[in-house]
């Protein structure tokens, strides 16, 4: 029995074929606009991620008004789906069907990875707004791409010195055993290691496993003084409460990178109390950029700006830059370029400036939760750059 | 490893084994006595969850809230076998796969439309959320201990009623031959709306009971649901007494695979593995057991 008769099957494809036809025909540029590109996740586990990144980027836009230098902004998405092996379709999707003057993506490191692939040959110009692969601005930088969040490297790199500031030398690092676990572990040891610590285990959970039980045992019986770890989303929920569940809280502190508790502090309730991490941005922080920042999101969406809408806003800024420079003419890309590199953004996190790489050099900031609020008690290091290893860009 | 620390991993094996069992069960039955290959099974978890997190807020009671929800599940259950599962008996396992995967797709917009994309949690009934000590700086939750009761109970339960009842007996002669028990006069279609609908209600029950520690969040149906493929492959389709030892293997090895060292030649072998562990288990039991442990073969 089949389900579709062959006529229903060729209107169908005869259908499809138009379509595919009227968006090569509507390719030809429009000089009266600046065409932006979303390629972010609007389904799936990072839903929620994608839709603050783009409402934070149209923050940003938005305060140049509504015809930036006489022009309108045409805005283009593509669901990525978090969906590496649709990636490369998906990239080619906005940068050439749409033809878009500048892609915002994405959240997800592999799709990220596949999507700079892309933009290597098209040459389109992609700003990052989350995927913390280090080789994005590493062994596969690139002139066009830049990141508006963090490198895998930077948020656990800084815990390890404020560890052995507080006199917790041995500690074991628990993460899951993909890319950004991996690559958290590694920055970790070598953070911790130069500040005198010593790593005696790391533990690694299958990705995404959230069965921690084994784990907690078995750092009972190795009595670090300290814990550090990677976790993010329900997994940080889950091995958050599980901690404190084991009683280990009491006797062994936990740190993380401020993913952990980032946009789940809620859903931990008592269990987060204690728990110090390090990020790049804290919701309490106090200056008057941030909270101009954070009143005007609650008044756009009527909720709270997380660090994803940060890192969406200044992507906007950045965009900005390169638009100022070019008054809105996105196709003189190397003046456009050359704005985006010597950016200094005057974000809700504080002032960051783009590294050599195009990845922030930015502040990380201590965090601990007291009555169920993420207060900032310090800057656990001031400027961090990523090392950007393996990437030989040139300014142009 | 001394002996306390291998004693408590044994019990943490044991216990994710019994939880993996409560997952998988409602899994076999479907997959077994039915022979739908139901791969929207983590959704109905996943609902369960989420059912959990609105009714026992909305209740103010975890009991109460449990109670609502395994009713909800069950009629969630009725309903999609009258849509959509009944037509799929006679069909091959690539449409009950698609229609399935359809599923959840439906159900993950569903939630995201209903609940949102946030990461919430429900909190351990006061009578459950103490914690026992088990060594100096390592404590044991109750709640998991009640969890491991409970997934006991539920097995006997199936057990005894599959077994040594009327409608096990029912369920039974269908899925040895469905034409023939129609033939006898038994409403088979009830009998599977039923089987199908316990499926569903198992599969979101164990999310419920699960809510307060496992939390919820979007993907969680995902995970649960390859893990719950291997324990009812390992066990033998359809078997429930499978289906109880394969999840204590799965439970042990995963548990024992993540914090022991095996060295084979200077490597490392099994935290750096401890994720393929469990498939290293169903493949060599399915080299020597095609049909799994307790599985009849066809």
């Amino acid at each position: 029995m089949s389900i579709i008769n062959r006529r229903e099957f060729l209107a169908g494809s005869s259908a499809l074929a138009g379509l595919s036809f009227m968006s090569l025909a509507g390719c030809s540029k429009k000089t009266d606009s600046i065409r932006v590109g979303f390629m972010l996740p609007y389904t799936g586990t990072y839903a929620k991620l994608g839709m603050a990144i783009e409402n934070g980027f149209r923050l940003a836009l938005g305060e140049l008004g509504d015809k930036p230098f006489g022009k309108t902004i045409d805005f283009y998405t593509v669901d990525d789906e978090s969906n590496p092996a649709k990636a490369t379709d998906n990239a080619n999707k906005i940068m050439t069907r749409d033809n878009v003057d500048v892609v915002i993506g994405t959240v997800h490191s592999g799709v990220a990875m596949g999507m700079i692939k892309v933009a290597k040959d098209t040459g389109s110009l992609v700003i990052v707004p989350n995927a913390g692969a280090n080789a994005a601005t590493g062994a596969m930088c690139a002139p066009n791409v830049f990141r508006t969040s963090f490198s895998n490297w930077q948020p656990t790199h800084p815990l390890g010195k404020i560890m052995v500031e507080q006199g917790l030398k041995k500690s074991i690092f628990v993460t899951w055993k993909y890319g950004a676990g991996e690559e958290a572990s590694a920055s970790f040891r070598e953070g911790f290691e130069a500040a005198g610590g010593e790593v005696i285990k790391e533990l690694f959970v299958p990705f995404p496993n959230v069965e921690f039980q084994a784990i907690l045992t078995e750092i009972a019986s190795l009595r670090p003084d300290a814990v550090a770890c990677f976790f993010a989303g329900g997994g940080a929920v889950k091995f958050v409460k599980d901690y404190a569940a084991a009683g280990l809280k009491k006797s062994i502190p936990l740190f993380g990178s401020g993913f952990l508790t980032e946009g789940v502090l809620d859903a931990q309730g008592d269990a987060a109390e204690g728990v110090t991490t390090t990020l790049h941005y804290a919701d309490q922080l106090q200056n008057a950029k941030n909270k101009a920042f954070r009143e005007a999101y609650r008044l756009a969406y009527s909720e709270e700006a997380d660090v994803y809408a940060v890192q969406g806003y200044d992507a906007g800024l950045l965009l900005i830059k390169a638009l100022q420079e070019t008054s809105g003419d996105l196709s003189q890309k190397v003046k456009a370029i050359q704005a985006m590199e010597g950016a200094e953004i005057d974000s809700p996190r504080g002032a960051w400036k783009m590294s050599k790489s195009h990845n922030p050099i930015q502040n990380f900031y201590t965090m601990k939760v007291r009555n169920g609020v993420n207060e900032v008690v310090g800057t656990a290091w001031e400027n961090l750059e990523d090392p950007a290893v393996g990437c030989a860009l040139k300014e142009l | 490893m001394d002996a306390i620390t291998f004693f408590i991993q044994a019990m943490n094996g044991i216990q994710y084994g019994l939880l993996l069992f409560l997952v998988a069960t409602g899994l076999t039955l479907i997959f077994g006595i039915m022979g739908v290959i139901n791969i929207a099974h983590g959704s109905f978890y996943m609902v369960g969850a989420y059912l959990a997190w609105s009714l026992m807020g909305w209740f103010g009671n975890f009991w109460v809230g449990l109670f609502a929800g395994v009713l909800v599940a069950l009629f969630l259950g009725l309903a999609l076998e009258w849509l959509f599962i009944r037509f799929l008996y006679d069909r091959d396992h690539l449409q009950q796969v698609l229609v399935t995967y359809g599923l959840i797709l439906i159900f993950s917009e569903l939630r995201s439309i209903l609940w949102g994309d946030d990461v919430h949690s429900v909190p351990i009934p006061e009578l459950l959320s103490g914690s026992i000590q088990l060594t100096e700086n390592l404590a044991y939750p109750i709640y998991r201990l009640w969890l491991s009761g409970v997934c006991i109970v539920i097995a006997i339960l199936m057990y005894v009623g599959i077994q040594h009842t009327r409608l096990g007996m029912m369920i039974r002669a269908g899925e040895s031959d469905r034409d023939m028990t129609k033939a006898l006069g038994i409403n088979i279609g009830l009998v599977y709306r039923f089987v199908f609908a316990l499926g569903v209600s198992l599969a979101a029950f164990s999310g419920m009971i699960s809510a307060p520690i496992a939390s919820v969040f979007p993907g969680m149906g995902n995970q649960v649901l390859i893990v719950s493929f291997v324990v009812v492959v390992i066990g033998g389709l359809g078997s429930i007494k499978g289906a109880m030892v394969a999840a204590l293997m799965v439970g042990l090895i995963d548990t024992f695979g993540k914090v022991l060292n095996v060295n084979i030649l200077g490597i490392n072998i099994l935290p750096e593995m401890a994720g393929m562990s469990i498939f290293a288990l169903m493949a060599i039991i399915l080299m020597f057991r095609p049909q799994g442990i307790f599985g009849k073969g066809h």
